[in-house]
């Protein structure tokens, strides 16, 4: 871990101005990914920024347009219990509780969530090659050890995976990202959010450098009972998704009126495929139905060796969780064993 | 009150065999107990230590500069700098070395496997030297490495020379090749298992206490003080005089805190180059830098005839193993010893690879070959249409079917019917998929489980005060296995004193001589020499109140009186007594004080062997669909000998099976053999369950009377535990799915592919 200098801004504006004086600057909310990155030389900031006193973002405010506006620096774990997100937006509650262990969500925000950096076991090991890290130094993982790597929207110079629960639910609720920066606030969606690696694996985000994240806005709730969100990984707490999937869907009887479908572990970001979610559209809720969907929203899915079961196992995934969620049985994420 | 039959003198049990908490439990819980990186001295200086990158090659610079102007920073040593040390490879050697040139830390150039130490910089606190280990600059030239020992199969070789204290493979019975021809009934498969890291939570560390005059003070984490101890003075041309360990508690160690690690070398060369007190701590990473359990690649074929009684045993083993050592553990031995066959071949061989030499991991060999030799006779079992357990009871042994020797006792007959009882397994059905409780498939499995019962060279002092107070020492360890409980009670129940009177002294190279502690030996070694010890008390202490001034003892010998209530008194009339005081008092003596050593009988050991054995019975439910398993029940019926608590010796067990889950489920250090380096170095992706993944375990120990494997009647615990569980819950995956996976760890990809379908 490098030597750094700490700043305490005020404001926002002051913060904004921190990062824009010290190009070499990083943001640090809950620190819980930062610090760790700091330790394992992966992140070697110069002058640190740190948000958690930042007045006003640590609120759960509604919209004025029927929505919730959940702020920067909600803990994950204020956020999970707040009782207008577990009545209106169960599957982000249920994402969150998914999330690594109470110690961590309760440091962790929610804008730092969506900031969570891979977990490839490269990207953490700074006497490995790797183009997120080091872009042109290589990507050691495509024939390497890549279990927990991507399937889907890889490239030739990153198949790292964003280890997030919480924004795979994020992206089926169609949540938007309001940030601020020197030119003033924009809106990002959560589509928009995170970036495929292309040609350059170490932006994760489309967020500017000296962009600060506000809150995150939550549309109308729409889903009602018929969600889940189906996390599996090699134990049964405390380990990243090797596939998730954040189901949500309006239903009319037994016909299915929309779906949102997103899927974590599988991809630089969380992965929809609204083509996919449109199948469903008025049909019968049903095996033959899901796997169908499942089918489209995996196509051209690849697989690097190690990670090839990701394919198969997120197909039955999909059906799965699909089948919780018109089922109205959400998975549990206490009991952790799978419905 | 039961009496101890294995001495002359009847010891009136109070304690011994009773649930009793642990003597260190207040101080653990609550931060007081001190471990190695916790100990700290006046101008104490920190080091960290620069891990290399690559597998093999050399060193073609190693620029310090920027780290040497970081301010604070005291030193960076490197194999250009280090001081000079022993040049004889031979004194690096401690006491459970494998055969070979054990590592040596900064020695030269060259790069024998990934993550070795290849600087330590020295500063006035960890931050700095953190910091300042960042900046060192190494330019490597790479070389062709291997690390891949399914890769180098043509090369393996049978170890010239063999590990001292590791039972070779038996010598073949019969004609195996032959037999196996000729069996109706055969199975053959080939079984891996995955590297796996010790990773205790206490990370490997020592602090060194520069006392001045060239003397030192180590703390460090180690399974034995003395064989730190020796390794620093033949390392560092010290004497015993000039270098005392202290390591009173080791956080976990399974084996890893055996040999001493690369943090003692680094710490004490640090210490006396710089003449000031300078502690090393390794990182979780550097945890992955260090010897592991090590893969395998097994082949096991087993012939037999349609009345299910073996005809042929066949178990090969291909181990990895450094270039620098041939590291041995008994793997295939078991599959011979433990079962009634005419004819049995068990080979073992390695094949070299760049990584460090592997190291004993919880119950070494053992859990890896049964994994192997268990899930085969699983396999053996559906062929013939036999019940598991009917199986291995057809082809039970009383005698110790490698070498024909009798066993000094053998109650698994016991484990399997009481521990099937308990389970249920009576009601299972017999036909794989065929048990279901809504989308869950539920599997029932079994297996053995086998580990020596070995005893050691030990010595132990009493020394019983004036005040009533009795210390017991000895130089072992307790790396939370209950060593000072177990030890208290022996003291205790010895010379009658409540527990609260006794202190048990460990963990200091200072005190009577100990091997390190491992193998399940130490309750027998160092359990047998503090009774000895007491009992030299006891008799001393006897004559002092015998020969009081009408003493009411006056005519009883030994035999005659009972040592409870911190008095000695006559058993047949117990009004009759003689307080402790009184005793030392008429003696004229204000402390007793004896050493005695405990032995191994060689008579019996010429005679017998000795094993303790287990029974493992497991239920797992699986999602098939989604490849998830869970281990919902499991009943372990383990005999062991004489169990001195059973509330510690339940942990002991508890703690081994959920290693054993861990192992089956879990645990796997992935390599990248195109870097020769493992790369899922820390807690995060490197998997042992969390509580969500254990349920039910319940612990059982069967009667077993021994009176040879140890003079105190025990035969140890703290491997057995483990042995038998992978095996078990891969039979139950097979029963409840119809899949036989014979790769652990058993993980989500195995479970839902197509390939190694029976």
């Amino acid at each position: 871990m490098n030597r750094f200098s700490i700043a305490r801004p005020g404001s926002v504006a002051e913060a904004v101005r921190e990062v824009t004086t010290h190009p070499a600057a990083k943001f640090i909310a809950g620190g819980t990914n930062l610090v760790d990155l700091m330790k394992y030389d992966v992140e070697r900031p110069t002058h640190v920024v740190d948000l958690s006193r930042l007045p006003g973002l640590n609120t759960i405010e509604e919209t004025g347009e029927g929505g919730l506006r959940l702020g920067a620096l909600v803990s994950n774990t204020a956020a999970a219990y707040d009782e207008r997100v577990k009545e209106r937006y169960p599957l982000l509650s249920s994402a969150l509780l998914a999330g690594a262990t109470p110690q961590l969500r309760n440091a962790a925000t929610m804008g730092g969530n969506l900031l969570q950096r891979t977990r490839c076991y490269y990207f953490y090991d700074a006497a490995t090659p790797c183009n997120k890290r080091q872009p042109g130094t290589g990507c050691p993982a495509k024939d390497g050890v890549n279990r927990i790597h991507a399937i889907l929207g890889t490239s030739e110079h990153c198949i790292a995976t964003h280890p997030s629960d919480m924004c795979v639910a994020l992206a089926a609720l169609e949540a938007v990202v309001k940030v601020a920066g020197p030119q003033g606030e924009r809106s990002i969606p959560m589509a928009d959010f995170h970036r495929l690696p292309g040609n350059m694996p170490e932006k994760d985000t489309n967020l500017h450098g000296d962009e600060i994240i506000l809150a995150i806005e939550l549309p109308e709730p729409r889903f009602g009972k018929n969600h889940t969100y189906l996390k599996l990984r090699d134990r049964l707490s405390y380990a990243f998704a090797l596939v998730s999937v954040a189901a949500a869907l309006e239903m009319d009887g037994e016909k299915v009126v929309e779906a949102r479908i997103a899927l974590g572990g599988v991809a630089h970001k969380p992965w929809r495929v609204p083509e996919a979610e449109e199948m469903l559209r008025g049909k019968a809720a049903g095996r033959e139905a899901f796997s169908a969907v499942a089918d489209r929203i995996l196509q051209g899915a690849q697989g690097y060796g190690g990670n090839s079961f990701k394919i198969e196992l997120a197909h039955r995934a999909i059906i799965r969780a699909l089948s919780q969620a018109a089922a109205g049985t959400p998975q549990s994420q206490t009991d952790k064993r799978i419905q | 009150m039961d009496q101890s039959p294995m001495f002359e003198t009847p010891l009136f049990e109070t304690h011994v065999g009773s649930p009793r908490n642990r003597v260190d439990g207040r101080l653990k819980v609550t931060g007081a107990a001190p471990y190695a990186a916790e100990f700290t001295a006046p101008d104490l200086a920190y080091g960290y230590v620069v891990s290399g990158a690559i597998a093999k090659g050399k060193i073609t610079n190693i620029d310090t500069s920027a780290a040497m102007a970081v301010p604070g920073v005291v030193q960076v040593f490197t194999h250009q700098n280090r001081p000079r040390t022993a040049w004889r490879s031979g004194a690096y050697q401690d006491e459970v070395a494998p055969p070979g040139k054990p590592f040596r830390p900064l020695y030269d150039e060259h790069i024998v496997y990934s993550g070795q130490p290849v600087a330590l910089v020295v500063a006035e606190d960890f931050e700095i030297a953190r910091y300042a280990a960042s900046l060192v600059r190494v330019t490597y030239e790479a070389e062709k490495h291997q690390t891949d020992v399914a890769k180098v199969l043509g090369e393996a070789y049978v170890p010239p020379k063999k590990r001292s204290g590791i039972t070779p493979p038996p010598k073949p019975k019969g004609d195996s090749e032959a037999a196996f021809g000729a069996s109706p009934v055969k199975v053959e498969s080939e079984y891996r298992i995955a590297v796996e890291h010790h990773n205790p939570m206490e990370m490997h560390a020592t602090t060194v206490v520069w006392e001045g005059g060239g003397r030192i003070t180590v703390h460090d984490k180690i399974q034995g003080a003395q064989n730190s101890q020796s390794y620093i003075t033949h390392v560092f041309g010290l004497s015993n005089d000039d270098v005392r360990v202290i390591s009173p508690f080791v956080g976990g160690a399974f084996g890893s805190g055996l040999r001493p690690q690369y943090q003692l070398f680094l710490a004490v060369m640090a210490a006396l180059e710089l003449k000031r007190s300078v502690r090393v701590t390794l990182t979780r990473d550097q945890m992955f830098t260090m010897g592991y359990r090590p893969d395998g690649v097994q082949n096991v074929a087993l012939g037999a005839n349609p009345d299910a009684r073996l005809q042929s045993i066949r178990h090969d083993l291909i181990a990895g193993t450094s270039t620098f050592e041939d590291y041995q553990e008994a793997t295939v031995n078991w599959s011979v010893m433990l079962y009634r066959c005419d004819n049995a071949t068990a080979t073992q061989k390695l094949v070299k690879i760049d990584t460090y030499t592997p190291a004993d991991m919880r119950a070494p060999g053992a859990p890896t070959g049964l994994f192997a030799m268990e899930s085969a006779m699983d396999e053996l079992s559906y062929k013939l249409g036999i019940d598991p357990v009917q199986l291995r009871l057809r082809n039970y042994s009383e005698v110790d079917e490698a070498n024909g020797k009798k066993l000094t006792s053998k109650e698994l007959r016991a484990a399997y019917q009481i521990g099937a009882e308990r389970f249920g397994w009576a009601r299972r059905n017999p036909v794989p998929r065929s048990m279901k409780e809504g989308r869950e498939l539920i599997g029932w499995g079994m297996a053995t489980g086998a580990w020596e019962a070995q005893m050691a060279r030990t010595a132990a002092r009493a020394v019983l005060t004036a005040d009533g107070r009795l210390e017991v020492a000895s130089a072992t360890a307790d790396i939370g296995t209950g060593t000072y409980t177990i030890l208290t009670q022996i003291g205790a129940d010895a010379l009658g004193l409540p527990m609260e009177k006794v202190t048990a002294r460990i963990g200091d190279s200072s005190l009577p001589k100990s091997p390190v502690e491992g193998g399940s030996w130490t309750a027998a070694s160092a359990g047998t020499a503090v009774r000895l010890a007491c009992d030299t008390v006891r008799q001393q202490l006897f004559k002092y109140a015998r020969g009081m001034d009408n003493s009411p003892i006056a005519n009883a010998d030994l035999a005659q009186v009972a040592f409870q209530g911190e008095r000695i008194a006559l058993i047949s009339d117990p009004s009759r007594f003689v307080t402790i005081a009184d005793a030392m008092r008429a003696g004229g003596v204000d402390r007793i004080e004896a050493e005695e050593t405990a032995v191994p009988d060689k008579l019996v050991q010429a005679r017998y062997s000795s094993y303790t054995h287990s029974a493992v019975f497991v239920e797992v439910r699986v999602d098939e669909e989604l490849g998830q398993v869970r281990v919902t029940r499991l009943v372990d019926a383990v005999a062991a000998g004489k169990i001195i608590n059973p509330k510690t010796a339940r942990s002991q067990i508890l703690g081994g099976v959920v290693f054993g889950i861990s192992m089956a489920l879990h645990e796997e250090s992935m390599p990248d053999h195109n870097l020769g380096r493992f790369m899922n170095h820390n807690l995060a992706e490197y998997h042992v369950p969390v509580n969500a993944d254990i349920h039910d375990i319940d612990v059982i120990f069967v009667e077993e009377q021994d009176e040879l494997a140890s003079p105190i009647g025990v035969k140890g615990l703290g491997e057995i535990g483990i042995v038998g569980t992978a095996a078990a819950i891969a039979n139950a995956v097979f029963h409840a799915t119809g899949k036989r996976i014979r790769e652990l760890p058993i993980t989500i990809d195995k479970v839902i592919g197509t390939k190694e379908t029976a």
